[in-house]
Formats: C-alpha cells, structure tokens, sequence
C-alpha cells in the first residue's frame, strides 16, 4: 500500500516537476508569470490525443514533436505578446502586473478555443494500459514511459543549464538581468530563450499528461496552480528545487488521493503552499 | 460649487436608479440588477487592487462565498441574520488569505488568490458530498427582484462611498504610496502589512456580501454554479477598463461591458470566452491605466 | 548613554558578509561622514540602520531604544529619516503629498493643516516652495533629491541618514547642497552621511568612519582619518603602508 503510493507519487511527481520546471524557467529568466501555463499544457494534451486518434501517432514520437512545437510557440508568444510588454515596463515593476493581466487574458482565450474544438467533456486515450509490476506493484506501462520521459527531459535541462555555456548564459540572466549585458550577453534574446524553453517543457508535460490521465478543456488552471506551488516550494528560479518540490508534490498528493479522498488534491496543494508560505517563503531549498 | 455638484449628481443618479424598477420590465430589472452587481464588484475590487497594485484574482471566491453561505443557512436563519454571517465569514476567509500573503511580496498574493475559488469549490464539493451527503440546494427566500436590485444598489452606493472616504483619510494616501514605492512608504512610517489587510479585508467582505444578495436569484445552487471563474475575470475587465485607481473608474467600465456581456453570451455563446480574452489583452495593450487616464492623456495632448 | 550606538552590527548575505561587527556611537547633533570604497558595505549600514534590512547579529539602539529587530515603518516613527542612493520618489504624486507622508505617518502623525504646515516648512527648506501642486515625476534630477530630502525632513527626526545625497550635482548645485546641509544641523538634527565628494565631507563633517570589506577600518577627526595609511590603502588597493 505504502509501495503503490510512493510509486504512483513518484510517477506524477515526474510530470509535476517538468511542469513546474518550465514556469520556474519562464518566471526566474524571462520574468513572466504566466497565468495560461496551464492552458499551453492542454494544448499539448489535446495535440497529443488527436495525433493519436486520428492520425494513429505514437505519443512518444507525438512528444518529440511537441518540444519543438512548443518552442516556437513560445518563441512566437514572447515576441508578439510579452516583448512588447517588458519594452513598455523598461525594467519596472510594472512588467508583473502587466504580464498577469496579459496571460490572464491569454488563458481565456485559450479556454475558449479548447472549448469550441474540444467541447466540455473528460478526454483521455488509451495507450500501453496493461500492468507492469515494479517491486510488486502493478503499474500501468504508460506511466512508466510518461515518468521515463520526464526524467529524461528533466535530467537532460539539468546537465544542460549546469554544464554548457548557453545554460550559463540563462542562468546569468536569472540572476541579475542589470549586469548580464555587463558581460556581453544579449539579455531581451536569452529571455526570449527563456519563456520559449519553458513553454516546450509545458508542451512534454502536457503531452506525457495526456499518456496517463483524463482531461479536460477547463482543468488548465489547476495545472498552473500546481506549478506555480511547486516553484514557490522549490525557490524561484531553483531547478534542482522545481523537481524535488515537484516529485514531492505528487507523493502528498497521490498520499492524500489514496489514503483520504481523490477529491482533496487542490485542497492538500493549498495546504503545503500555506505552509511553505508561512515557515520559510523563500523556499525550501533555497541556500542561505 | 464642485464639491457640491460632486456630491449632487451621484446622489440624484442614486435616487433615479432606485425609481428605476418602478417603470422597468422584468428583463430590464434584470439587466439594472446585473449592473448594480457588477459595478460593486468592480469598484470593492479596485478599492484594493487599484492603487496597491495586488492583483486579486480570487472575487468569484468571495462572492460565491457569500451565495453558498445563504444557500445552507436560509432556512434556519432570518434574512438579516444570515447576511451578518456572510459577511463575518467573508472577512474571516479575507484575514486568513491576506495574513499569510500580504506581508510578503505581490506575486505570493496573486498566486494564492488565483487558485482559491478551486480551493474552496473543492472544499465545498467535498464536504457536501461526503459529510451532508447532497450537493445542490435550493435557496427559497420571500424576496423580490426588486428587493434584490435595491439592496445591491445601496450596497454599491455604499462601497464607492466607502472608496471615497478613505481616499480622503490617511488610509487612502498609505494606499496610493504603497502604489507608487513600497520601500518609501515603509521608510515613512506606514505599516504596509495593515495597511493592505485592511482594505483586503474591507473590499472581500463587500464582494461576499455581493454574492449574499444576489444568491436568491438563482434558487438552485450548487458550487459549480457559484463560483464561475468568468465573475472574477469580469470584475478584474471592468475596472480595468474604467481605471482602476478612480472613484468612477470601475463603475464606468462596468455598465458597458455588462451590456456587452449579456449581448455576446446570449448571442454568441461559443466563441464568448474568445472574445473575451482578446478583449482583455486589448486592454493592457491600449490602455493600461483606462479609458479616464486615457482621456485626460488626449485632453492635455490637445493643449500642449 | 550616546545617542545613537551601534555594537557589533553584521550582515551576512549567504557567504558574504556585507557588514563585519561595527561598532561606534554618534553624539546628538554630532555630522559624521561614512566613507569607504564602492562595495565597502556602507549602504548595506544604513539600511541596517533604517531597518530596510535585518541584522544577522548585534544591536543598535536610539536614545537607549532598541531599533534592531523592528520593521522599517517602527524604525521611522522612532525618529530614523533617510534618503536613498538612487533617488527615490512617488511620480504619481503632488510635491505636497509625497513630503506630507512622513508627516502623517511618522511619530507625530499629523493631519489636515498641521502636516500641510509639515509639509510646506520641509519643502520650504529644501527651496522648492511654491510648487507644491506639480507632479513628482515631473521634476528634474537636482529637484528629485531636493524632495527627496524635503520628505525625510518633513518626518522631523532624530537622526537623518543620508546615502549620497551629493551625487550627481554639479558644482553650483553641491556648494548649495552643502549650505543646505549645514543649516540642518543647526536645529541639532543629527546626521550620518554616506559620501564620495571629500570637499563635501571636509567642509561638513568634522568627524569620519571608514569601512572596507564590511568592517570599520577607521573612526576620528576627518583630517587624520584621510590621512591614515590603512584608509589610504583601502582605497587605493595595495600601496604599501610606509611608501
């Protein structure tokens, strides 16, 4: 029982964390806080959904598309929409309320496309659905890929941000936007980079999402809920924290699904944001 | 002569609104009522969020408060009784949010209130479920439209007000210099957490009172019904486009977009949240501080 | 008891420690300039003193009051009034609403015409009376600081920390900036003022504290401060004490 939860926890958890990892990138480098993250993962979701029920597409090659798909949406939606945004703030604190409202606007409008070509109903697929056992516990094999694709997409950001010199050039950006032209870098490019990158993890999370679960066209807001706790759990702009808090995240959340009811998930996000607001804002993993 | 025709005027639109329903159709009762709500909404949220620039994404959430609490108590309680008790737990729900939020910086506030109408719909849906074992109620109050129209047209005269009142004490210059610098405002004595708990407080009891009147019009309540995210999305619109750091501002933004509103649900209820949202980003594109600063900024444009 | 002391204040942000256990004491009506050179940690000092930040450890006391540990807007209403290295005003507001908010919410909490009175005097002093009606955001760099200063005059307080309040002016402009200052003392108003301009720190300061790296390295009459080798040395890297 206590098995079958932490795995099913750390499956979710493995989403979760992407999730969380892209609006972390999105907040902490382009400094957007993106209201309709949750909206571009249902996009993702239903991409993947009609691919494969229309045009027979494996959702694992589906996901592969996605990533680059949802670059360029990103890169599109920062230049159409957010550019425009930070130009007029001119480093002001104005750009937060100004991209709050923006995507709020955003999410709607997403909202109701999905709506219109989706309708309101539940939607899911049905894709490696038979039983792997993993220490004894039977675990459906699309979650399986879903987590192994995570962790795959996860590790590969990781290793990339630390090790290479373009990870460094965001990381530089996150840390202080003033002083990064200091050092020759081209700060309005890299935050496009930034919001780009995080909308192609929403498009992975999004589509490994679809692989294991039902959906529908108005859950967007929970997701972005989800994240955008787990960001605050892991310390803005913290990588290696969005993935502890969001593997952890999902093991409450599965822990509470299984052990008292499926139907207070929100309710035991809220509680661990309210007490990670309270005990230490800052994070939980954040150095001191 | 200004002070008094500023005072005048409103009051004389006042008495006329309340005439209103006297001549009125049932339809049009329903549109003035639509209004009175919506412009309350607007101007308590903006009481808020207008000059702190803490953008409050969580109205629905006390407004659907405010209907679900008449909804169980309507039948044990009297009228009056039951709407005290909104109101308290409006407030309560306001001091626990803005507790754990406002002194920290505006973005943990913003989140919070993004996802609390969830929250509290999940809560709801759950302790109806498995604890009372119904979900959906009926709320069967002797109560008539216009009796609904004319409270939430006092209660709207009372929040702009209430909004005028306090730009003229100290509490509303501390709100428009934590608008303008946060730090400044601390460095000259202002307790910024108080300051914005207050009013939190104040402008989330209004809207949870907002949502207590109006509940008697929809008879059957269930908490998918009360806490529709479009409310909180309307109300953030609407002041928006007025200017929401106005006296006038929301209420002039509110009374043509409801209109708008009604026209596109009714008339194209698919693509309504489409427009919707396009209309929204519009605004922060265009005008950002709206329709009043953008034309004062033509008048003086004019005269330079 | 001094008026003001400071013992053993540090901050450590993370590894770094911005401010290494300072202590000193100022006397009333005493103008002491702090100096040091850029990265030294003396506006991470006065926003210690101001309670912009909190201390990692030490205490620092006004009139025998306990600041430390108390938030910005307690540590204003006890008479601490400052102005800040990068000019900060409220654009949105009147030249007479952003010098009245000190008066209204500081310790003596004004309203109506006595903080209008406040308010007037400071601006007064500051010599941008007569245009209490225009916008802040509409004044110009020299007008930005005057207000600035305007407002932390018009909290009436004790001590007044001033963060390079002489930046940026040009020669006219800092010998009656400098006048401006020196009449301030006169009503016994005690300052510290973080500065770069040493005429300024010459001709107002007749006492002066030197920090480098975080500690004070220095404390005394200005003239043997300035000419003490180790201050020398802090600000010109490595010269060697006796050369």
């Amino acid at each position: 029982m206590l098995l079958t939860t932490l795995i099913l926890g750390a499956v979710l958890g493995g989403t979760y964390a992407l999730l969380a990892l892209g609006l972390t990138l999105q907040y902490g480098i382009a400094r957007i806080m993106n209201l309709a993250y949750g909206e571009l993962t249902l996009i993702a979701a239903f991409v993947l959904v009609w691919a494969f029920q229309g045009l027979g597409l494996s959702p694992i090659i589906s996901i592969l598309l996605l990533a680059p798909a949802g670059y360029l949406v990103g890169w599109a939606l920062y230049t159409v929409m957010m550019g425009p945004l930070v130009r007029r703030a001119g480093g002001s604190g104005r750009l937060e309320v100004d991209s709050i409202l923006a995507t709020f606007g955003l999410l709607f409008l997403i909202q109701g496309v999905l709506l219109l070509t989706a309708g309101p109903n539940f939607t899911s697929i049905s894709y490696l659905d038979r039983g792997v056992s993993v220490f004894g516990v039977s675990v459906a094999a699309n979650k399986l890929v879903a987590f192994g694709i995570c962790v795959v997409a996860g590790g590969a950001l990781v290793v990339a941000l630390a090790r290479t010199r373009w990870g460094l050039t965001l990381r530089a950006v996150a840390l202080s936007p003033v002083s990064a032209p200091l050092v020759g870098i081209d700060v309005n490019r890299t935050m496009r980079q930034g919001f780009a990158l995080g909308t192609a993890l929403a498009a992975v999370a999004g589509g490994t999402l679809a692989m294991y679960q039902t959906f529908s066209a108005t859950g967007g807001v929970v997701f972005t809920m989800k994240a955008l706790v787990i960001v605050i759990m892991g310390g803005v702009g913290n990588v290696g924290g969005a993935l502890a808090a969001g593997l952890a995240l999902g093991l409450v959340e599965t822990f509470v699904a299984t052990a008292i009811d499926p139907g207070l998930t929100l309710a035991a996000t809220f509680a661990i944001f309210l007490i990670v607001l309270l005990w230490r804002p800052q994070g939980l993993f954040r150095r001191r | 002569m200004r002070k008094t025709l500023s005072l005048a005027l409103p009051l004389a639109a006042l008495v006329l609104l309340a005439a209103a329903p006297l001549v009125a159709s049932a339809y049009q009762l329903g549109l003035l009522l639509g209004m009175a709500t919506y412009v309350t909404l607007a101007s308590a949220w903006a009481l808020f969020s207008g000059h702190t620039r803490y953008i409050s994404l969580a109205t629905v959430a006390f407004y659907g408060t405010g209907a679900y609490t008449v909804a169980v108590l309507n039948e044990s309680l009297p009228y009056p009784v039951v709407l005290a008790v909104a109101g308290v737990i409006g407030a309560g729900l306001a001091l626990v949010v803005g507790l754990s939020t406002l002194r920290l910086a505006g973005i943990y506030f913003v989140i919070f209130s993004f996802g609390l109408s969830e929250l509290i719909r999940e809560l709801i849906t759950w302790y109806e479920v498995n604890v009372t074992g119904t979900l959906g109620r009926y709320i069967f109050l002797d109560i008539t439209a216009r009796g609904i129209y004319w409270q939430m047209l006092a209660l709207g005269a009372f929040t702009i007000g209430l909004t005028a009142w306090i730009h003229r004490r100290r509490l509303g210059l501390a709100l428009r210099v934590i608008g303008d610098d946060e730090t400044v405002a601390a460095h000259s004595g202002i307790h910024l957490a108080r300051v914005k708990l207050i009013v939190f407080v104040l402008a989330s009891t209004i809207i949870t009172l907002a949502g207590a009147i109006a509940s008697p019009r929809w008879v059957y309540v269930e908490p998918s019904i009360v806490f529709n995210p479009t409310v909180s999305f309307l109300t953030v619109i609407m002041a928006l486009l007025g200017g929401a750091n106005r006296l006038w501002g929301p209420a002039l933004g509110a009374v043509p977009l409801f209109l708008v509103f009604e026209w596109l649900s009714s008339d194209f209820p698919d693509t309504y949240p489409i427009i919707l949202g396009l209309l929204f980003i519009a605004v922060v594109f265009v005008l950002p501080n709206g329709v009043l600063a953008g034309i004062e900024r033509l008048r003086q444009r004019r005269k330079a | 008891m001094s008026f003001l002391s400071i013992e053993g204040a540090t901050k450590r942000f993370g590894g770094l420690t911005a401010v290494d256990n300072v202590s000193f004491t100022l006397e009333q009506g005493e103008i002491v300039g702090l100096l040091g050179p850029n990265g030294s940690g003396k506006t991470t000092l006065i926003n210690l003193l101001s309670g912009a930040l909190p201390l990692s450890a030490g205490r620092i006391a006004l009139q025998g009051v306990t600041l430390s540990g108390r938030r910005a807007d307690t540590v204003a209403r006890a008479g601490v009034a400052r102005t800040f290295q990068l000019v900060r005003i409220l654009p949105s507001l009147t030249l007479m609403e952003n010098v009245m908010i000190p008066a209204v919410f500081g310790a003596k909490a004004h309203w109506g015409t006595a903080a209008v009175a406040v308010a007037n005097d400071a601006l007064a002093r500051v010599g941008l009376a007569g245009r209490e009606t225009g916008l802040a955001g509409d004044l110009t760099y020299i007008d930005q600081k005057r207000l600035e200063l305007a407002r932390a005059l018009a909290a009436e307080p004790s001590l007044l920390l001033l963060d390079e309040w002489l930046a940026g002016l040009n020669p006219t402009e800092l010998k009656q900036g400098i006048a401006l200052i020196r009449s301030l003392t006169d009503s016994g108003l005690t300052i510290l003022m973080v500065e770069h301009i040493m005429e300024a720190v010459r001709t107002l300061c007749p006492r002066a504290l030197v920090m480098n790296s975080g500690a004070l390295i220095a404390d005394g009459p200005t003239a043997e401060v300035l000419a003490d080798p180790h201050v020398v040395a802090a600000y010109l890297g490595q010269v060697d004490a006796d050369a």
